[in-house]
């Protein structure tokens, strides 16, 4: 078995004529045994815990179902009346919209920024500076979220040390008070997801080549006039899958959400995956039914945000290509 | 071209000036890390009074026994291990051999997996986290570190097996077919060959799983629910905040504690972590 391979004793590409078709037959028979013995793993974990929940979660959004262990009883688009009904459903789809609104510009525009910095090799130090703004991404943000409560606590957290040192009264409540608590939570996500938009950036500025903005320096272009006529241009596919791909990540905001805010405070930060999740598990009588409604309604309004996104992207290449 | 030393020196003075502006921001990027370790060694008064000071007065390392042990982070820091490192392995397996075949191979029905694959990219855990519940309750996974494996596995990285199909696909097709002269089948071909050259994508994946793995929360909330002993370290940190919310310094030590490792790691690894999402972008 441990034989190498590599080194061919009969090589003779001659001997290769086309075996018989029966023997081909077998051959291509056993291939795709192969092949779907390949792909079963992923056929079965893949389609039970994801493909069958989606699937499932349709199902759920009909019935009445009070409990795990419970029964469910089959009540039609009822669920649905309800949550449409629910001012507090329309207020977390509102929040999750302004959060998104809040977080994908700063985010993708900001980071386009530093990258640019950072992407000049004649910036001293500038592995560290790429190391040091990378680093909140790789930390756990559950804990993350935890710690904000401290860094942010209006007596004795450091935040408000801070602003005292500047000389600001203090006091203010930035998670606690329902006026500031969606602003700050976003200023937290850009702080803790930021280096991977970053990271995104300096992958698309690597894709032009150093020569085309010494050409315009040498025709006499200053560093905005090569920035808007060389670089933008060439930047603005990646613009397009970095926008779909940061939109896409501040619908999965629960971790830092729920362990900052819980939601709170007055309903303030409650996201729609919060609101799922307390309907779905943090109720005293859950209601799941009417929980899967909201998650498929969710579901939806995912998907309605990335078509529109694909469909920019499909337009913006076909003109792309009517150009050139 | 011959500059003096003052005129290069005074070229390259806007450069120092954005250094000062980077580090200043470097610093407020880090504060809060920093706060955080100060913190776990202080005394629980000290917390409270000692502002925005970052050297304790007496370093309280009795705070991290108080997680370790009281608190239950070993515990939890060994769930979150077996979590994570069989996660990886399953997801890294599974999505190899997926990959493989969608990025080598034609067959019939390969247009609709890629294109459920593709439909379900970016299904968020808040959507599915109900019936994944259901599902392992009656499977009696509920409650069991085998079942948060097989949902975290089952759930995530649709990109990985479309990194795999990509890579595979831009491989020569001599390679094979010098292997098959050879009388090597189909499994001896992957298994020896493509598998090997596919490192590079596996070390990202396998990176990539990690960090998605140790930093998951929804789902290891939900089925730790009704046993505290299934916790993993995220997980436990939320509980110990409900339970303890005075308990400052030995928080920030929990903190510490369940940060350290992955810091650690992307400190060590940081070329490949930093290429393998630079890659996400680029294919």
């Amino acid at each position: 078995m441990a034989r190498t391979i590599t080194p061919a004793p009969t090589p003779a590409p001659t001997t290769l004529t086309a075996p018989p078709t029966a023997k081909r037959g077998i051959d291509t028979r056993r291939q795709t045994i192969w092949i779907w013995a390949f792909l079963t793993p992923t056929l079965v974990l893949y389609g039970l815990y994801t493909l069958y929940p989606i699937v499932a979660s349709y199902w759920y959004s009909l019935v009445e179902w009070n409990g795990f262990s419970s029964g469910q009883r089959f009540v039609g688009i009822a669920n649905y009346r309800a949550v449409l009904a629910d001012p507090a459903f329309w207020s977390s789809v509102k929040i999750t919209l302004v959060f998104m609104l809040l977080v994908a510009p700063a985010r993708i525009l900001l980071s386009l920024l530093l990258a640019m910095v950072l992407n000049s090799p004649r910036l001293p130090l500038r592995n560290l500076f790429r190391t040091v703004y990378f680093l909140p991404v790789v930390t756990t943000t559950a804990i993350v979220g935890v710690v904000m409560q401290f860094v942010f606590d209006p007596a004795s957290g450091p935040f408000t040390a801070f602003l005292k040192m500047l000389g600001a009264k203090g006091g203010v409540d930035f998670l606690g008070d329902s006026g500031t608590a969606l602003v700050t939570a976003a200023a937290v996500y850009v702080w803790k997801f930021f280096g991977i938009t970053m990271v995104y950036w300096l992958a698309a500025l690597q894709t032009i080549p150093n020569e085309l903005n010494e050409a315009a320096r040498i025709d006499g272009a200053g560093a905005f006039q090569s920035f808007r006529y060389v670089t933008l241009p060439l930047l603005a596919p990646f613009l397009l899958i970095i926008t779909v791909l940061t939109v896409e990540d501040t619908f999965h905001a629960f971790d830092l959400m729920q362990t900052m805010t819980g939601g709170g405070p007055f309903f303030s930060t409650e996201i729609i995956e919060i609101y799922i999740y307390r309907w779905a598990f943090s109720a005293s009588i859950p209601q799941l039914g009417f929980a899967s409604a909201a998650a498929v309604l969710f579901g939806v309004f995912v998907m309605v945000v990335g078509a529109l996104q694909a469909w920019a992207l499909v337009v913006a290449r076909r003109s792309r290509k009517e150009l050139s | 071209m011959n500059a003096t030393l003052g005129a290069r020196l005074l070229r390259r003075a806007p450069w120092w000036g954005v250094v000062l502006l980077l580090a200043v921001l470097a610093v407020v990027w880090v504060y809060p890390f920093v706060w955080m370790v100060s913190a776990s060694l202080k005394s629980s008064l000290e917390v409270f009074t000692a502002g925005l000071k970052i050297v304790p007065d007496d370093f309280a390392w009795e705070n991290y026994s108080r997680a370790w042990t009281d608190a239950n982070f070993g515990r939890y820091m060994v769930n979150t291990v077996i979590l994570t490192v069989s996660t990886v392995a399953i997801v890294v397996v599974r999505c190899a051999l997926a990959g493989y075949v969608l990025g080598r191979y034609g067959f019939r029905g390969k247009k609709v997996i890629l294109a459920v694959l593709v439909a379900t990219l970016f299904v968020p855990t808040g959507y599915t986290i109900i019936p994944i519940v259901k599902l392992s309750m009656e499977l009696n996974l509920l409650n069991s570190l085998t079942g948060m494996i097989l949902a975290l596995s089952g759930a995530a990285n649709v990109s990985a097996i479309l990194i795999y199909a990509g890579y595979f696909r831009q491989l020569p097709k001599e390679l094979e077919e010098a292997a098959t002269v050879d009388g090597a089948g189909f499994g001896r071909v992957f298994f020896r060959i493509m598998l090997p050259l596919s490192m590079p994508v596996t070390a990202t994946v396998a990176l990539l799983t990690f960090l998605a793995t140790w930093n998951a929360f929804f789902l290891p909330l939900v089925f730790s629910f009704s046993d505290p002993d299934l916790r993993t370290l995220s997980v436990g940190m939320q509980a110990f905040v409900g339970e303890n919310a005075t308990d400052w310094s030995g928080m920030a030590a929990a903190g510490v504690i369940s940060i350290l490792p992955i810091v650690a790691l992307f400190l060590f690894l940081q070329r490949y972590f930093v290429e393998g999402i630079a890659g996400a972008v680029k294919s």
